[in-house]
C-alpha cells in the first residue's frame, strides 16, 4: 500500500458525502421551486468540499455551528437526512419538531448546535460554546462556519478578539464564495486579506482552495489539531464557489459578469471525481456510487412529500 | 415587611432610607452579591462575566469579592464588547454553563439586542426545547440624578415585548435575593433589572432566602378604595403616597408590587381591582407602550364591568430624559403626584 492508495478510502468517503449533499441541495432547490417547501431556502451547491473536508476532520463529540446556508454542514456532521427533510417541510416529525426549519436546523445529539438566520451571530455563540468546553474540561473543539459577508459584521471583530484574549479552542471556517448576498466581495471591503486580519487579532490563519476536498481536509486537520492541543483559536479561509443565488429564486442579475465556465471549473465534485479516476477507481464503480446517492436522497424526499401531503389533508 | 422612611424631598427627588431597627441589615446590592456567591458555591457551572465585574468588583460594587472567592476562570472581566460577550454567554449556556452577565446600564442593551432577541429568546423554541439557555442578564437603571438621556432610561417594556425572555424587577433587598436565586436556577433567559438608587437601601435578609416564584406579584399594603400598582423604585413612592392618602384623605389604597414584569401576574391585580374597582399604575418608564399600557389593557378586558373609573397610568412623559436638575426634577412621578392622581381616581 503506497501513499497514493492510502488516500483512496478517505477520498471515497468524502466523495460519497459530497454527492449526498449535492443531491440533497438539488432536490431542495427543485422542490422549493415546485412549491412544496415553505419559507425560504439557501442551498450550498458548489461549496460541498468545504463542509465535507472540514467536518470529516472533527471528532463526533466536537461542536459545529453554521449559517443560514447550513444543510451541507448538517449532513456532514451526521444528521439523519429524513429528519432534516421533515424539518425543512415544517412537519412536527422533523428533527426540531418543525419549529426550526431550513435556517435553524440543529441536532444536539450530534454536536450540531445550530444553523443561524442572523449573519455573524453564530460566531459569538461558537466562541461561547468553545469557552464552555474549556471550563467544563471537555475534550471538544468547536468549529464555526461563516461566509465572506459575515466578516464585515461587528460581531466578527468582537468574536475574534474574545477568542484570542480568552484563549478559546475554536476553529473559525470562512467559506469565501465571493458574494455577500448580492454584493461582490470587492465592494464590501478594501485593505487586508482575512488571513492578515486574523493575525492582527492574534489568531493563526490558513488559506486553502475550498474546491479541493483533500486540501480542505488537510488544512482542517492542522487547524483543529492546533486548537485542540494548544487551546487557542485558529482560522481557515477557503475560496469556494456558490453555484446558486443567495436564496432560491434570486435572479442573480449581479453575476452577469462572471466567466461562464466558472461553475464547472470550480466544481468540487468534478475535481474529486477526476482524482478518484487518477487513483484507479473504475467508471462503473463511480457511476454506482452516484446512482446510490441519487436513489437514497430521492427516496427520502418522496417519502416526506407523501407525509406532508397526508399532514395537510 | 419593613417599611422605608423617606427623606424630605431633595433636589433630586425622594430618597429611601433604612429601617430604624437593631437587626443586622443587608443592602439591596449586598443581597445581590451574597446571592451570586451562594449560587456559585452551589453550582460550579455558574459563571459571571461583564465589564469591570472581576478586579473592579463592578462599577456599583455589586460583584466585589467574587473574583477573589471563585477565581478568574469563573469571574471574567470582558472587553467592552457587549455584542460579543452576550453572544458568547448564550453560546456558553447552550453548551452547559450557567452564565450571569452584567450589562452596566440598561441603556446599553441596544449593543447586544440580537443576542437576546434573536438568539437567547428564540433558540429554545427553534430547537424544540432541546437547546436550553439558562442565562441571567443583570442590568440596572434609574433616573433622577442627572445621568442624562443615554444613562437614565427604563427599558423593561422593550424587553418584556419579546416572547422567550423573562423580565424581573425587585424593589427590596429580600426580593432581590429571592428573585435572583430563582433567575439563576431558571433554565430560560432572564433579564434581572436592578435599580441603582435602591442599591443602598437595607433590610433584614435571611441568609437562606427561598427562591421566589418568578411571575408572582405581591400585595404590600392592603386597602379597599383603589389599587395602586407599581414596581422597582416607584413602588416605594407608591407606598409613601398610600400612607399620605390614608392620613390626609382617609383613602385606603391597596399597593401591589409586580416584582416580575414578564410573565405579568395580572390575576393578582385583577383580584384586587375586583374589590377596589379602581386602578392606577405608576412607573418610571415613559407612559406610551409601557407596562402600564399592558396592565390597563388587560384589566379593562378582565374587569370592565367592575370598574368605577377608567384604569389609569402615571408615568414619565414621552421624551428623552433631561440631565439638568431643573428639568429632571419635574420629569418622574413623585409622591405628591401619585397621591393626587390616586385621589382624582377616587373622586371620579
Amino acid at each position: 500500500m503506497n501513499a497514493e492508495t492510502d488516500r483512496l478510502p478517505l477520498l471515497r468517503d468524502m466523495y460519497r458525502m459530497m454527492l449526498l449533499i449535492r443531491e440533497f441541495e438539488t432536490s431542495v432547490q427543485h422542490r422549493f421551486r415546485d412549491g412544496e417547501i415553505p419559507g425560504f431556502v439557501h442551498v450550498s451547491i458548489g461549496q460541498e468540499a468545504c463542509a465535507v473536508g472540514a467536518v470529516s476532520s472533527l471528532q463526533p463529540g466536537d461542536y459545529v455551528l453554521t449559517t443560514h446556508r447550513g444543510h451541507g454542514h448538517a449532513i456532514a456532521k451526521g444528521i439523519d437526512i429524513k429528519a432534516m427533510v421533515r424539518e425543512i417541510y415544517g412537519l412536527s416529525s422533523g428533527v426540531n419538531g418543525g419549529r426550526g426549519g431550513s435556517m435553524h436546523i440543529s441536532d444536539a445529539s450530534r454536536g450540531l448546535l445550530g444553523a443561524n438566520g442572523i449573519v455573524g451571530a453564530n460566531l459569538a455563540l461558537g466562541v461561547g460554546a468553545a469557552w464552555a468546553t474549556k471550563l467544563l474540561r471537555e475534550e471538544r473543539v468547536t468549529m464555526v462556519f461563516f461566509g465572506d459577508g459575515a466578516v464585515q459584521q461587528g460581531l466578527f471583530h468582537e468574536s475574534m478578539n474574545l477568542a484570542a484574549v480568552m484563549r478559546i479552542p475554536i476553529v473559525f471556517f470562512c467559506e469565501n464564495n465571493g458574494y455577500a448576498e448580492f454584493s461582490a466581495h470587492s465592494t464590501q471591503t478594501v485593505g487586508s486579506s482575512l488571513e492578515e486580519r486574523a493575525r492582527t487579532y492574534g489568531v493563526d490563519a490558513l488559506n486553502v482552495d475550498g474546491t479541493d476536498v483533500e486540501a480542505v481536509h488537510k488544512a482542517s486537520e492542522r487547524a483543529i489539531g492546533t486548537s485542540r492541543s494548544q487551546g487557542v483559536p485558529t482560522l481557515i479561509e477557503a475560496r469556494t464557489y456558490r453555484a446558486s443565488g443567495h436564496y432560491e429564486g434570486d435572479p442573480q442579475k449581479y453575476r452577469s459578469n462572471e466567466p461562464a465556465d466558472l461553475k464547472t471549473s470550480m466544481d468540487p465534485i468534478a475535481l474529486a471525481r477526476s482524482r478518484l479516476v487518477e487513483l484507479g477507481d473504475q467508471e462503473d464503480e463511480l457511476a454506482a456510487t452516484e446512482r446510490a446517492a441519487r436513489g437514497e436522497v430521492s427516496a427520502v424526499f418522496e417519502d416526506v412529500l407523501g407525509e406532508s401531503r397526508g399532514a395537510r389533508s | 415587611m419593613a417599611r422605608y422612611q423617606l427623606f424630605s424631598k431633595t433636589f433630586w427627588g425622594s430618597h429611601v432610607a433604612r429601617v430604624v431597627d437593631d437587626v443586622e441589615l443587608t443592602s439591596y446590592s449586598g443581597a445581590i452579591r451574597r446571592t451570586i456567591h451562594q449560587e456559585m458555591e452551589r453550582d460550579p457551572r455558574v459563571v459571571v462575566l461583564g465589564i469591570d465585574v472581576g478586579r473592579g468588583g463592578g462599577v456599583f460594587g455589586v460583584t466585589r469579592g467574587l473574583r477573589e472567592a471563585f477565581g478568574e476562570e469563573r469571574v471574567i472581566d470582558t472587553p467592552i464588547s457587549e455584542m460579543g460577550f452576550t453572544g458568547l454567554a448564550v453560546g456558553a449556556s447552550i453548551a452547559g454553563l450557567r452564565p450571569i452577565i452584567e450589562i452596566m446600564y440598561i441603556d446599553f442593551i441596544g449593543m447586544c439586542l440580537d443576542a437576546l432577541l434573536n438568539q437567547a429568546a428564540k433558540i429554545p423554541f427553534m430547537s424544540n426545547d432541546v437547546l436550553r439557555v439558562p442565562l441571567v442578564v443583570r442590568t440596572q437603571f434609574g433616573g433622577g440624578r442627572s445621568a442624562g438621556p443615554q444613562h437614565s432610561q427604563s427599558l423593561e417594556a422593550v424587553l418584556a415585548h419579546i416572547p422567550g425572555l423573562k423580565v424581573v424587577m425587585p424593589s427590596t433587598p429580600v426580593d432581590a435575593a429571592a428573585l435572583l436565586s430563582a433567575s439563576i436556577r431558571e433554565d430560560n433567559p432572564v433579564v434581572f433589572i436592578e435599580h441603582r438608587h435602591l442599591y443602598a437601601i437595607r433590610d433584614h435578609v435571611p441568609s437562606d432566602v427561598t427562591p421566589a416564584e418568578i411571575g408572582r406579584a405581591r400585595i404590600t399594603r392592603a386597602g379597599s378604595d383603589v389599587t395602586l400598582v407599581s414596581y422597582s423604585r416607584m413602588l416605594h413612592l407608591a407606598e409613601a403616597a398610600a400612607a399620605k392618602l390614608a392620613d390626609d384623605h382617609d383613602i385606603a389604597a391597596e399597593v401591589i408590587d409586580l416584582r416580575t414584569i414578564s410573565p405579568l401576574d395580572v390575576d393578582t391585580v385583577a383580584e384586587s381591582v375586583e374589590r377596589t374597582n379602581r386602578m392606577l399604575v405608576v412607573h418610571e418608564a415613559v407612559e406610551p407602550f409601557g407596562v402600564g399600557a399592558e396592565l390597563v389593557a388587560q384589566i379593562a378586558q378582565k374587569c370592565f364591568h367592575l370598574l368605577d373609573a377608567p384604569p389609569e397610568r402615571l408615568a414619565a412623559p414621552f421624551q428623552s430624559i433631561p440631565f439638568a436638575p431643573a428639568l429632571e426634577s419635574r420629569f418622574f412621578p413623585d409622591v405628591d403626584g401619585i397621591a393626587s392622581a390616586t385621589k382624582e381616581l377616587c373622586d371620579y
